[in-house]
């Protein structure tokens, strides 16, 4: 059974990197490298062997209704997958950017309890345990984003820090009125009970917690921590946050909770739906005029996050799979992103599109997966990212939603329109640049060529004979939420 | 005569005596943590203040002659990992991640409940060392020197 | 019924101090309000009428308690409270020291 050592494995790493650090921080990178490529492989490992069936482990040996659960089924495998790759390789690239702050054996200590956070939220069946969990993973994202020590920074994870415990609180009391109501804590219990109650009970903890988690996943109207947050924070910490953390802690509640606990009512689909395109249009016309890089692409990932709500709002099996493709995309080309950010941060100590030129000669790298990273989100065809967008908008056609399906193509050109500007400012401008004198190390680089491997090789998930590997057991068990009680309740 | 550091005599003084009453108080409520209320955290967070009141009776200089924070620092990271060392050890002998493994005993005795009492006494130990040194490290920072630490 | 009112009156009256104060602390201590509004809220709950405390003692009242597990639960809000204003005070003192003032207004380099 593994599903206790996707916790256990993170949080030893991250006391004993305490215990043992002192000045140098040798113990600490070992340590923390160890953890996560024991992760890695365990979360493929049981992707691969188990692909369909569900496993519930139950915590201290009591039996469902009294204890803690951790429940592991197709889409929880998948989500961990996706954590733990980003997880490896940030922490390839971190290893050399990191060297120049000082006291760097808190940021492995910070960056292990990020990961047993976010492990935490995907694999549990308890609701109060996710909340316990999401605070873990919060409390050292805000500590992250400060790490640095310049004055913005402090400011990006104070208004962060606010707005994240307004919403934390709003979830508490989602929670007392769940357990209130039902009288027990596991999600399967919850939603077994949950019909025979008020009807309007449920609208009233759904509006609570589209209100709270969506603040953490940054749809439209609570957007406004994140372009601060993710462009002070530390490139591979920008590449976390904004490639698995508001996935990990955003949507995947969000579809845990709306379509396996609520059974998706259709208020909140239409919900989603208009969340999702005001998203999308609004912050790719705020992303138009930046002139710094990482809030530029701070914008982008609202936008994208807006294409996965749309079409988690549609509702059919066409369109969550789209939904569920792009997460997995996004998570990718976002990191690889924000790691191109971060290198040549580190060369040329500017984040500037304005002092940026032409880079093919001086960062060879970093240039080449820029570019491969800024066509697949604005999807063009062999990458992965046109896959995932044409999905949704056939979908969006096929359900008769056409206004929606004008706006996702709006959207779509507006991310190319975008790219195309960092393209032409920032990577084959007109400024000459000569080699810098700081060189990308060997960790960074091979980072950034993993993520750009799979930029080009995610698109064979799409194939039917992979795809019934891979992604259909994933929409399966979104849609099936009499399938999840049995599952959890029955054995 | 005048004083250099802390607070007056006489606050010194009654602290000489009451921060043994506080640091007694503090043990019996995580010692009877399975009989009675309290447990782990609220006997910790007593502990800690019995620390930051010497603190702040005899001053920061005192505290930085007489006690060794690396110590601390070390009491409470290695409590924390004894905590993850006694679930993998319920894991190990059966029974699902932190099992109650030890027998559990008669009701209302001191020593029953299994390892409820030891993963007590080990919460308190993080909970008390942790709020002092985190306490500590906002004291020691200089706003007027232009955040400099001491 | 009127303690529920007076209780989500609490949790009002922490959302105003956040969304309209201009220091720094009374931020925090709002912020420290609807904590404690919210943690009032999961006791109330957890209240039957005409029950007893839920302590076993030697007497043994067994049966008609109130109901402990909400308690456990506040136990642990109560830890997570601890921990968010312990990081909080902590921005503030150096959101201090870089801009030298508390208050919210003055604090705007970062915007667009």
């Amino acid at each position: 059974m593994i599903l206790p050592f996707l916790i256990i494995i993170p949080l030893l790493a991250a006391f004993l990197i305490t215990l043992i650090s002192g000045d140098k921080d040798n113990w600490a990178i070992v340590l923390s490298i160890l953890a996560v490529i024991s992760l890695l492989t365990l979360s493929i490992f049981s992707f691969f062997t188990t692909g369909n069936e569900t496993f519930v482990y139950e915590m201290s040996g009591w039996k469902i209704p009294l204890t803690i659960c951790l429940v592991q089924d197709a889409f929880s495998t998948f989500m961990l997958v996706i954590v733990n790759l980003i997880a490896l390789t940030s922490l390839m690239f971190s290893v050399s950017y990191i060297k120049h702050y000082s006291g760097t054996w808190k940021y492995y200590a910070l960056f292990m309890l990020m990961i047993t956070g976010m492990n935490g939220v995907i694999a549990t069946g308890d609701i109060f345990n996710l909340f316990v969990f999401m605070e873990i993973a919060l409390f050292s994202a805000y500590a992250l984003v400060a790490f640095g020590g310049k004055a913005e920074e402090y400011e990006a994870a104070f208004k962060y820090a606010i707005m994240g415990s307004i919403s934390s609180t709003l979830i508490l009391m989602g929670i007392g009125v769940l357990y209130a109501t039902t009288s027990t804590l596991t999600m399967a219990n919850i939603a077994a009970i949950l019909p025979t109650k008020d009807p309007r009970i449920m609208y009233w903890v759904g509006a609570i917690f589209l209100a709270g988690f969506g603040l953490k996943s940054a749809v439209m109207p609570f957007h406004a921590w994140l372009p601060d947050a993710h462009s002070s924070a530390p490139a591979p910490i920008s590449a976390m946050l904004s490639g698995v953390l508001i996935k990990a802690l955003g949507i995947y509640v969000i579809i845990r909770f709306f379509f396996n606990v609520l059974g998706a009512p259709p208020i909140f689909l239409t919900l989603f739906m208009i969340l999702g395109s005001i998203s999308i249009i609004v912050a790719s016309y705020l992303a138009l005029g930046q002139w710094d890089l990482k809030r530029l692409l701070a914008y982008s990932s609202i936008s994208q996050i807006g294409f996965i709500l749309l079409g988690l709002g549609i509702g059919t099996k066409l369109a969550i799979l789209g939904a569920v493709f792009h997460i997995f995309n996004h998570a990718i080309f976002k990191s690889l992103l924000f790691f191109n950010s971060g290198a040549v941060e580190m060369a040329l100590g500017t984040r500037d599109l304005r002092k940026m030129g032409n880079l093919k000669d001086a960062l060879p790298v970093t240039s080449a997966t820029s570019m491969i990273a800024s066509l697949s989100v604005a999807g063009l065809p062999p990458f992965n990212g046109f896959f995932s967008k044409l999905i949704i908008i056939i979908a969006a056609v096929q359900a008769s939603h056409v206004g929606y399906a004008i706006i996702a193509v709006i959207g779509s050109l507006l991310t190319l329109v975008y790219f195309m500007k960092v393209q032409r400012y920032g990577f084959r401008g007109e400024n000459k640049i000569e080699k810098p004198e700081i060189q990308i190390s060997l960790g960074m680089k091979s980072a950034m060529v993993i993520l750009a491997a799979f930029c080009i090789g995610a698109s064979i998930l799409i194939i039917p004979g992979i795809r019934e590997v891979t992604l259909d057991p994933v929409v399966s068990v979104i849609m099936n939420k009499t399938g999840y009680i049995y599952e959890v309740l029955g054995r | 005569m005048k004083q250099t550091e802390g607070m007056t005599l006489i606050v010194k003084t009654v602290t000489r005596i009451s921060v043994w009453m506080i640091l007694l108080y503090g043990l019996y409520i995580i010692l009877h943590g399975h009989i009675s209320p309290g447990g782990g955290f609220a006997g910790g967070v007593i502990i800690a203040l019995a620390f930051l009141n010497v603190m702040l009776a005899y001053g920061r200089g005192f505290i930085k002659r007489w006690v060794n924070i690396g110590f601390l620092h070390d009491i409470e990271s290695s409590s924390a990992a004894l905590f993850l060392a006694i679930g993998i050890l319920g894991m190990a002998v059966g029974g699902g991640f932190l099992a109650n493994f030890i027998s559990h005993g008669k009701l209302f005795h001191l020593i029953s409940a299994g390892t409820i009492p030891i993963l007590n006494i080990v919460i308190a130990a993080k909970v008390s060392m942790g709020l002092f040194v985190v306490v500590w490290t906002l004291a020691i920072f200089h706003l007027d020197k232009g955040g400099k630490k001491e | 019924m009127i303690v529920y009112i007076l209780c989500f009156a609490l949790f009002l009256v922490g959302i105003y101090g956040a969304l309209t104060k201009r220091d720094l602390i009374k931020i925090i201590l709002s912020i420290g309000i609807m904590g404690y509004a919210v943690n009032l809220m999961f006791i109330l709950f957890a209240y039957k009428t005409d029950a007893k405390f839920a302590i076993l003692i030697k007497e043994g009242i067994n049966t008609n308690m109130v109901d402990p597990l909400p308690q456990a639960l506040i136990l642990t809000s109560i830890v997570i409270e601890l921990g968010i204003t312990a990081l909080l005070v902590t921005l503030a003192i150096r959101l201090f020291e870089k801009y030298k003032t508390f208050d919210i207004t003055k604090i705007r380099r970062l915007s667009g």
